[in-house]
């Protein structure tokens, strides 16, 4: 089930023109592909239509951020590309396949807006319950709880429990865990939203990097236009009632490799004034 | 104000004076007024013979140490020694073969002792640890039966009526071997298969009714019926059904205990939350792994909740069950004869045995669960 977009894939090939990173073999560049997507929720009084007839193409290697205020649909975006929720119509495929079917096969890691972890367990226990899931030899599942554990920075505590962490490093274990799971495609739902700005930062120049070293395709929910301008290479600009796509808007002009310095260029000023703008835009219609 | 803090010196009346001591002190001093006892129809006063002035004196020295002592805590021990000494005195009364009931300065200077006693408790309950937990609990339990044993023996309460302690531990003691039989058949017995059988089933139904949710729906009306059917009715139905040994206990506590069981591990099982239940989804995790890594783990609280009451109800359904025939052993059995035959203190041993047993159980169960969810918040930092 693929939707050939001879644009999008252009686009997509064309972004990657320059980086140093060649594209996996064998493997179609385009990662998520939806199609007239529509998510419409019964409620008691009338239905409210949280996806109106959205179209998005998602590249591999993509950090794709989606943006707006809330209620414009785009965690139920988010959840729909994981199989969390199913659209009312329209067609979404990823990978190839239905959404079913990747999250059968595990194609994708979700890190929610709480870190979600399970207080029984240590550390390195939650980062190992996919692998456990998967029914992975305990040693390899040892090994690479540590390796990601690593990778975010918090080798060391291992046999700590949750609670004994503070918010930001929760939501890094909570990362690590989505990690360990070795996914090709990173879902994220507003992961730092509850964080101060400083740690806040601080994770986001580590989640850029984390995404330069690993090749991964990340999707991104956030409400925050910074945030978004600094991680993305593509922007897609969300408005409510209906939810639905106002704009989408490419990041080449900053460079690949991010600083926390470029949110000083004018590069990421121009990109922040249009996605405001377009958020803007969107509030015009309603009010 | 002239509190500590604004008044450093401590020139003002009120922080001067230890108020609490002079609030013991005064009706101490107003009981030296009053007779202690009744000796062969003569009145004796505090100096009329006996070793009283020796224990007064030493309850005053112990006082005095503990106000002069250089840290509270100590003070509060040497407090402590000098209200053991004063509840002893009425025990030196009674051996020396007084009559008590009449002695109203004995009895003034008791409560006066009492309230020396929650001075004491007072301070030791602010000392963290073993103090705190065990010790202060401790004297609490220690003191309400030295309470009892002197008030009864005091005022001459009827055994028939209410046992002093130390003839309940004596029953006790002379009939261990046949408290002992009765333990194992009420407890060792009918109560641990009961309660296995009860709390098993109900937890196995549960995690069925979870599966199919008209099960649930259909059950849990039941289950509050089942709650208000009185134990003494379905006795000795049970006791017609399955004979007179053991298994009818056990289905009386089965009935018990199997829909507290049921709701209890229902409530847990729904108590995941959503997004930890998104997580096991997107793992595409089936419904085995999702119940045995996020939801009983989830639940344990609430199942430690069914097993405590449980264990509690058990122990009164098997007791009950035996009322309405038994082999000639067990507690239940125990009870109902030696109160036909008016031997109180094989009763209250009995009455005894049943609820050191009953907290056990429940403090086994309350320890089982402190070392299981020690990550639930409810346990964290204990």
């Amino acid at each position: 089930m693929t939707f050939p977009n001879p644009l999008d894939v252009r686009e997509a090939t064309a972004s990657r023109q320059g980086s140093d990173r060649a594209a996996p073999s064998a493997k179609s560049p385009v990662v998520v592909e939806a199609r007239k997507l529509s998510l419409v929720y019964p409620t008691a009084d009338k239905p409210v239509t949280a996806l109106s007839e959205v179209d998005l193409t998602i590249a591999r290697g993509d950090f794709v951020s989606l943006i707006g205020p809330s209620g414009c649909g785009k965690t139920t975006l988010l959840r729909v590309i994981a199989d969390l929720e199913r659209p009312t119509s329209g067609q979404i495929a990823i990978e190839g396949m239905t959404p079913e079917q990747a999250r059968l096969k595990r194609l994708y890691g979700y890190v929610f807006q709480a870190p979600a972890l399970y207080p029984w367990r240590t550390v390195e226990r939650n980062v190992m319950l996919p692998l456990e899931i998967m029914g992975i030899a305990r040693a390899e599942r040892q090994a690479r709880a540590r390796e990601q554990l690593e990778r975010v920075g918090l080798s060391g505590f291992e046999r700590k429990f949750p609670w004994q962490l503070s918010g930001g490093m929760q939501q890094r274990v909570s990362i690590a865990r989505a990690l360990a799971l070795q996914p090709d495609l990173l879902l994220m739902d507003e992961p730092f939203g509850a964080l101060d700005e400083i740690t806040r930062d601080h994770l986001n120049l580590h989640l850029t990097q984390l995404w330069r070293a690993t090749g991964k395709t990340c999707v991104f929910v956030t409400h925050s236009i910074a945030e978004a301008v600094f991680l993305s290479t593509r922007i897609v600009v969300m408005s409510p009632r209906p939810g639905r796509i106002l704009d989408v808007i490419d990041c080449n002009s900053l460079p690949r490799e991010r600083t926390l310095d470029i949110r000083e260029s004018p590069e990421f000023a121009a990109i922040a004034h249009r996605v405001r703008e377009g958020l803007k835009e969107g509030h015009s219609y309603d009010d | 104000m002239s509190d500590l803090t604004t008044d450093p010196y401590r020139t003002s009346l009120r922080t001067a004076a230890d108020w609490g001591l002079v609030a013991i002190a005064l009706p101490t001093l107003a009981a030296l007024a009053l007779p202690v006892g009744v000796r062969n129809g003569a009145v004796l006063g505090w100096f009329g013979g006996t070793m009283a002035p020796l224990f007064l004196i030493g309850v005053v020295l112990a006082v005095v140490a503990g106000a002069s002592a250089p840290k509270r805590v100590w003070g509060a021990w040497a407090e402590l020694a000098g209200v053991a000494l004063a509840w002893l005195l009425p025990l030196h009364l009674l051996n020396e073969g007084l009559d008590l009931s009449a002695g109203w300065g004995l009895w003034l200077f008791l409560a006066a002792a009492t309230l020396l006693l929650w001075r004491v408790m007072g301070v030791l309950a602010g000392v963290p640890g073993w103090t705190r937990s065990v010790i202060v609990p401790g004297l609490f339990g220690l003191g309400l039966l030295v309470g009892w044993e002197v008030l009864v023996r005091g005022f001459q309460v009827p055994a028939i009526l209410l046992p002093p302690p130390s003839r309940i531990a004596a029953a006790l003691a002379a009939n261990a071997p046949v408290l002992w039989d009765d333990f194992r058949q009420t407890v060792l017995t009918s109560v641990l298969r009961g309660y296995v059988m009860g709390c098993g089933a109900g937890f196995l139904v549960a995690i069925l009714a979870d599966r199919v949710p008209f099960l649930a729906r259909g059950l849990l009306p039941l289950g509050n019926l089942a709650s208000a059917i009185p134990v003494v009715g379905i006795a000795p139905i049970m006791v017609m059904w399955f004979g007179f040994d053991w298994q009818s206990k056990a289905a009386v506590i089965v009935v018990m205990t199997f829909f507290p069981m049921l709701i209890n591990t229902l409530a847990g099982l729904g108590n995941s939350e959503r997004i930890q239940l998104d997580l096991m989804r997107s793992y595409a995790a089936g419904y085995g792994s999702t119940l045995v890594k996020l939801r009983l783990p989830n639940a344990l609280p609430f199942l430690f909740n069914g097993l405590k009451i449980n264990s509690t109800l058990a122990l009164i359904g098997a007791i009950v069950a035996e009322f309405f025939g038994t082999p000639v052993v067990g507690m239940g059995f125990r009870i109902s004869t030696e109160v036909a035959r008016m031997n109180l203190d094989i009763v209250w041993a009995t009455i005894a045995v049943a609820a050191l047993t009953g907290s056990g159980l429940y403090g086994a169960l309350a320890l089982l669960e402190r070392v299981t969810t020690a990550w639930h918040p409810s346990m964290r930092g204990r």
